[in-house]
């Protein structure tokens, strides 16, 4: 079988995948929702391991992917300022706001530095007291616990010259909104491990009994998500929808109670816009009334400003998984990791960047023009990036025209 | 971003009255905060996100998931240099897998 000797366990792989065939019986779909997850799945090809029936529906568990693109220009507008060091993780530097990045507004002089750690930045405002420190809080409920910390150290400690720009989501009223939506086709879900690491499972089974779907916590290795795939297959073909942990050797039920505390006592619950697929209620976090003076938001004026996502980026349903990157009509055209027009394309986690890095495909159709222009001035950037072995999956038939595929990979440089 | 890394503890102590320890990413060592895993010990693993230990692991995980992310090139986005990375270009193609063995190219 193709791929399965790079597993680090073939032959359980292999006993998976066999048992996962011998259950199904009929089409399903099951919604990773994590990002790490959809790199690993693609990485490794676990989507084509599997049997025609079950669909791998890609989800929006990409923090800087859902990112709004208002909280992205906002933070491009505090970077910019006289006086202000402006710390983010560096995955948030290529992100495009309208019409530039993180990375180019220090080209321009504004004062942006890459931490490790929220508490590397707590570390900077210490040492600049005449400086604003402002940090780009951002990400799921991994992440808040850290900047919750840091906040309160911030407190603790007198530091008074440091902020947080806040834009925290929640990952369980994501899958109630995509649940909700009436274009939903996922019938099952592979819960992300890290999140439920500090959140626990507790927020699950309302979910599961309300949608009647089986929710199953899942870690990241190829045979944790083969491990997922199972369990969530054999609850559907019984027509169960419970909450399962098939990670628990990271995950105990309670997650970690004093990361949660402290989310308890720095954030408090609100609505929330997701990049691309639009506002979710409770689907966020942002500092509570006690620590409203830590808010980048309110030292800082930053409204009004104009936003504007580019046309053609199809993000918004790739996150909800309405659409595979591939068949985004930009996808390795005018879209590229090099020149990304969504944070899909940009973010390590993102699942445009994952089938570019990953497989190779068949490009989209795009208007012959466009194709000559890109090919002919910058023909440098390569599709055949893929792993040995991958080929693309039999079942897409969106490029049907196998000339411009052929002609299309001879131009490409490797 | 949103993955946390496992890491062995080497060092633990305190620091302004905050618990820190030293952790070793598989080579890479860095400053961590225990405060969310207070009776972590030197010599134990823990799953840890941008610098907070969250969830103790197993040796035998923390390897094996040290090995995957290695391979999907998520310790050099996570330790490597971002401004490199974001220079563009040649940053970008060092962060993608040669194809051979999943290796990291660099
Ligand atoms: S390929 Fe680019 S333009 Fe298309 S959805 Fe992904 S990020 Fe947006």
């Amino acid at each position: 079988m193709k791929y399965i000797d790079e597993f680090q366990d073939p032959a359980l792989a292999g006993r998976l995948i066999e048992e996962i065939r011998a259950a199904v019986t009929r089409p399903w779909a099951l919604m990773e929702v994590c990002g790490g997850q959809t790199h690993s799945i693609i990485r490794h090809g676990i989507d084509q391991l599997l049997p025609p029936e079950i669909e791998l529906i890609h989800g929006p568990g990409c923090p800087v992917c859902v990112t709004p693109l208002e909280v992205i220009d906002k933070a491009l507008e505090i970077a910019s300022r006289p006086g202000v060091i402006f710390c983010s993780f560096g995955d948030m530097l290529r992100v495009p706001g309208t019409g530039r990045d993180l990375f180019q507004v220090r080209g321009q002089g504004g004062d942006v530095r890459v931490v490790y750690s929220p508490l590397d930045a707590l570390r900077i405002a210490e040492q600049n007291p005449d400086r604003q420190v402002v940090f780009f809080g951002i990400g799921f409920e991994t992440t808040a616990p850290p900047n919750a910390m840091t906040v309160h150290q911030a407190r603790r400690l007198g530091i008074r010259n440091f902020s947080l720009l806040v834009s925290h989501v929640r990952v369980p009223p994501a899958i109630e909104a995509i649940m909700g939506s009436p274009d939903c086709r996922v019938q099952g879900f592979l819960a992300a491990g890290h999140v439920c690491s500090v959140m626990g499972t507790e927020e699950y089974p309302g979910l599961a009994a309300r949608h009647r779907v089986p929710i199953v916590v899942t870690g990241f290795e190829p045979l944790d998500i083969l491990e997922g795939v199972r369990r969530t297959v054999l609850q559907l073909e019984r027509g169960e929808h419970r909450v399962e942990n098939a990670y628990p050797r990271a995950v105990p039920a309670e997650g970690n109670p004093a990361a949660r505390a402290m989310l308890d006592d720095v954030f408090e619950v609100t609505d929330r816009a997701w990049r691309g697929i639009g506002t979710i209620p409770d689907s966020g976090w942002r500092l509570s009334g006690r620590y409203r003076e830590y808010d980048a938001e309110h030292r800082f004026s930053v409204e009004g400003i104009d936003t504007r996502e580019p046309a053609e980026c199809r993000s918004g349903e790739v996150l909800q998984g309405l659409l595979k990157p591939h068949e985004c009509e930009a996808f390795g055209t005018t879209c590229t990791p090099r020149s990304p027009l969504g944070a899909t394309m940009v973010s390590s986690e993102g699942a445009c960047a994952a089938y570019y890095l990953y497989r190779r495909l068949d490009l989209p159709a795009t208007k012959p023009g466009a194709r000559a222009q890109r090919t002919g001035a910058q023909n440098t950037e390569s599709y055949d990036t893929a792993p040995r072995g991958t080929e693309p999956r039999s079942t897409r038939p969106q490029t049907a025209d196998p000339q411009k595929t052929a002609s299309l990979e001879g131009s490409s440089v490797v | 971003m949103c993955l946390a890394v496992p890491g062995r503890v080497l060092e633990v102590e305190d620091r302004d009255g905050t618990r820190m320890a030293t952790v070793d990413f598989g080579g890479v060592v860095k400053e961590v905060c225990l405060e969310y895993l207070p009776d972590l010990k030197p010599g134990e693993y823990a799953v840890v996100h941008v610098g907070f230990a969250l969830q103790r692991l197993d040796e035998e995980s923390a390897r094996r998931t040290l090995e995957l992310f290695e391979t999907l090139g998520m310790l050099q986005e996570e330790f490597g240099d971002p401004w490199e990375a974001a220079a563009g270009e040649d940053g970008f193609e060092r962060q993608v897998p040669d194809g051979t063995a999943g290796e990291v190219q660099r």
